[in-house]
């Protein structure tokens, strides 16, 4: 087929339809928009975009220490710097998230139509909070050795201790290094597309309501 | 201001728009928060308080892992008595018949006696008459001969004496197990029993159930992690080594433990310290999923517009005129 030819737009074609889809609700101008309603120049608004930063930071520290294995940040004064980094990266992105999900509680941040946005900012909160805690368990140190051991009855008692080993170093290291922080990416980057696919929800009205 | 359905368009429709540079915002918050992680992890390093071996435990404090150790062969510890997932000893945590420990079943077998004690001196027995003889007179007793030889030498152990690392007590009828208990006693603080607990007949082990179980049935473990603050009842799930900062995002859910009525022994509503790890996390679940759906629970959806602080967030909106 000649490149210059141009691609017959087939109605029943999935990828037409899943075009025509993004276009229709995430078009550039909703996903990088170059402008924004005045309002959103509020203090409160940083907190969602720095604690995507944290975020990103926590990533990068945890593939360099993955890719060195577990044993690195315990002998090397550069693997205990990457774990450092790691470690407060954590804390700074858990930080941010509070603060953003205050502010978006006290913007009621659900309304028109975005509660499932909101939804999903808590289900990100609770997979996060599964990742730190895998994390923590995967430290190989005291500390982790203690929270196993203390966490196991929680676990046990919930009956999903069989299946989510808390004293199983391989199973707590696998999940916290692969599946758990795909998930919380994925759950991210839709946070974020149904945030700029809705736009920025407008103040409260003294006369209205905060129902979704 | 109904906006459901409507496009983003129509929703914005008489705002006013500024100009917004989304990607310089996210450039100059990936440096900021760089620059403050990096500085932070500078100055502060992080958490790396080595963890225990059952070489230093047994090295440090031989009559709680002796003590331990014929806690095992009595059937009396923790692990012992524990249920499911490990064994059936025990009938685990139910609130009424809700009882997910019991549905669950024996998942991770551990018996005790034998994982801990047994298995480990029979590995170690090959090259010792000695033990391989008290092995044998132990296997071959009663279970009731048995209980009255680890009641008679648990009763003793209070008593006993540590010289050069080894533990004494004072005489009695304790039938092999001095001769069971000295030898796992010196396998252990050579820090042999760390191998032998993790031997799974594979090469690779990364699976440390049985070590954990077995330390966390002595008090030495939880007595170093009491001068951390680590254990339950110091809210030790958010806790750290040193002068870190721990899981402080589990506050709420640590809080729990050290109130009623999941403190209490008689409790409230079935709900009581033996089965407070399973209210809990129902609890959590609960107040999880509520948090989740605060856009349709009345009351809680509506304190945003009560309280002011939506005002102080937006006041540029709420000044006089100012989105006219």
């Amino acid at each position: 087929m000649n490149a210059a030819e141009p691609v017959p737009e087939q109605a029943a074609s999935w990828t037409v339809r899943v075009r025509r889809a993004i276009d229709r609700h995430l078009p550039m101008d909703h996903l990088l928009p170059v402008r924004q309603p005045y309002y959103v120049g509020s203090w409160v608004y940083v907190f969602g975009v720095i604690t995507i930063a944290a975020l990103v930071w926590v990533v990068v520290s945890g593939v360099v220490l993955a890719f060195m294995g577990p044993q690195w940040w315990h002998d090397s004064s550069v693997g205990r710097f990457f774990n450092s980094l790691h470690f407060w990266s954590v804390q700074l992105f858990f930080i941010f998230m509070v603060l953003h999900l205050w502010g978006q509680y006290f913007m009621a941040g659900w309304r028109h139509g975005r509660a499932a946005t909101w939804a999903i900012g808590v289900v990100i909160f609770g997979v996060s909070i599964l990742t730190a805690f895998t994390g923590y368990l995967s430290q190989q140190n005291f500390d982790s050795q203690f929270i196993a051991v203390n966490a196991k009855d929680a676990m046990n008692g919930a009956g999903v201790g069989a299946f989510f080993n808390v004293l199983n170093f391989g199973q707590m290291y696998g999940l916290h290094i692969m599946l758990l922080p795909i998930g919380v990416t994925i759950l991210v980057v839709l946070h974020i597309v149904m945030v700029r696919a809705r736009g920025v929800v407008k103040p409260i009205d003294p006369e209205g309501g905060t129902r979704s | 201001m109904k906006a459901m359905g409507a496009t983003q368009e129509e929703y914005y429709r008489g705002v006013r728009m500024v100009p917004y540079d989304l990607i310089k915002e996210l450039v100059l918050a990936l440096a900021g928060v760089g620059i403050l992680a990096l500085a932070v992890s500078a100055i502060l390093s992080s958490p790396d308080v080595a963890p225990l071996t059952i070489a230093a435990w047994a090295q440090s404090d031989p009559v709680d892992f002796v003590t331990t150790a014929t806690n095992e062969l009595a059937g009396s510890t923790t692990s012992a008595g524990y249920g499911n997932p490990y064994n059936t000893s025990g009938p685990g945590q139910a609130w009424g018949p809700i009882a997910p420990q019991k549905w669950i079943g024996t998942r991770i077998p551990i018996d005790s006696a034998n994982t801990f004690v047994i298995q480990p001196l029979e590995r170690g027995a090959s090259s010792n008459s000695n033990l391989g003889t008290a092995l044998d007179t132990w296997q071959k007793a009663s279970s009731d001969q048995q209980g009255k030889w680890t009641d008679a030498y648990t009763k003793a152990l209070p008593n006993a004496t540590v010289k050069d690392g080894k533990v004494t007590v004072p005489d009695g009828d304790y039938g092999p197990l001095p001769v069971m208990m000295s030898n796992l006693l010196a396998i252990a603080q050579t820090g042999g029993l760390d191998g032998l607990l993790m031997v799974n007949g594979r090469f690779y082990q990364t699976d440390y159930t049985p070590a954990l179980l077995f330390m966390g049935d002595g008090t030495y473990l939880a007595g170093q992690a009491q001068q951390w603050n680590l254990l339950g009842n110091q809210w030790g799930m958010m806790n750290e080594t040193g002068r870190y900062p721990g899981q402080t995002w589990l506050w709420l859910y640590t809080m729990w433990y050290q109130v009623p009525p999941f403190t209490s022994p008689t409790g409230f509503l079935g709900i009581n310290s033996s089965n407070a790890d399973l209210g809990i996390i129902i609890l959590m679940t609960l107040l999880t999923a509520a948090l989740a759906l605060v856009p349709l629970i009345p009351i809680l959806r509506d304190i945003p517009r009560w309280v002011p602080i939506h005002r102080l967030i937006w006041r540029g909106y709420y000044a006089p005129k100012a989105h006219e």
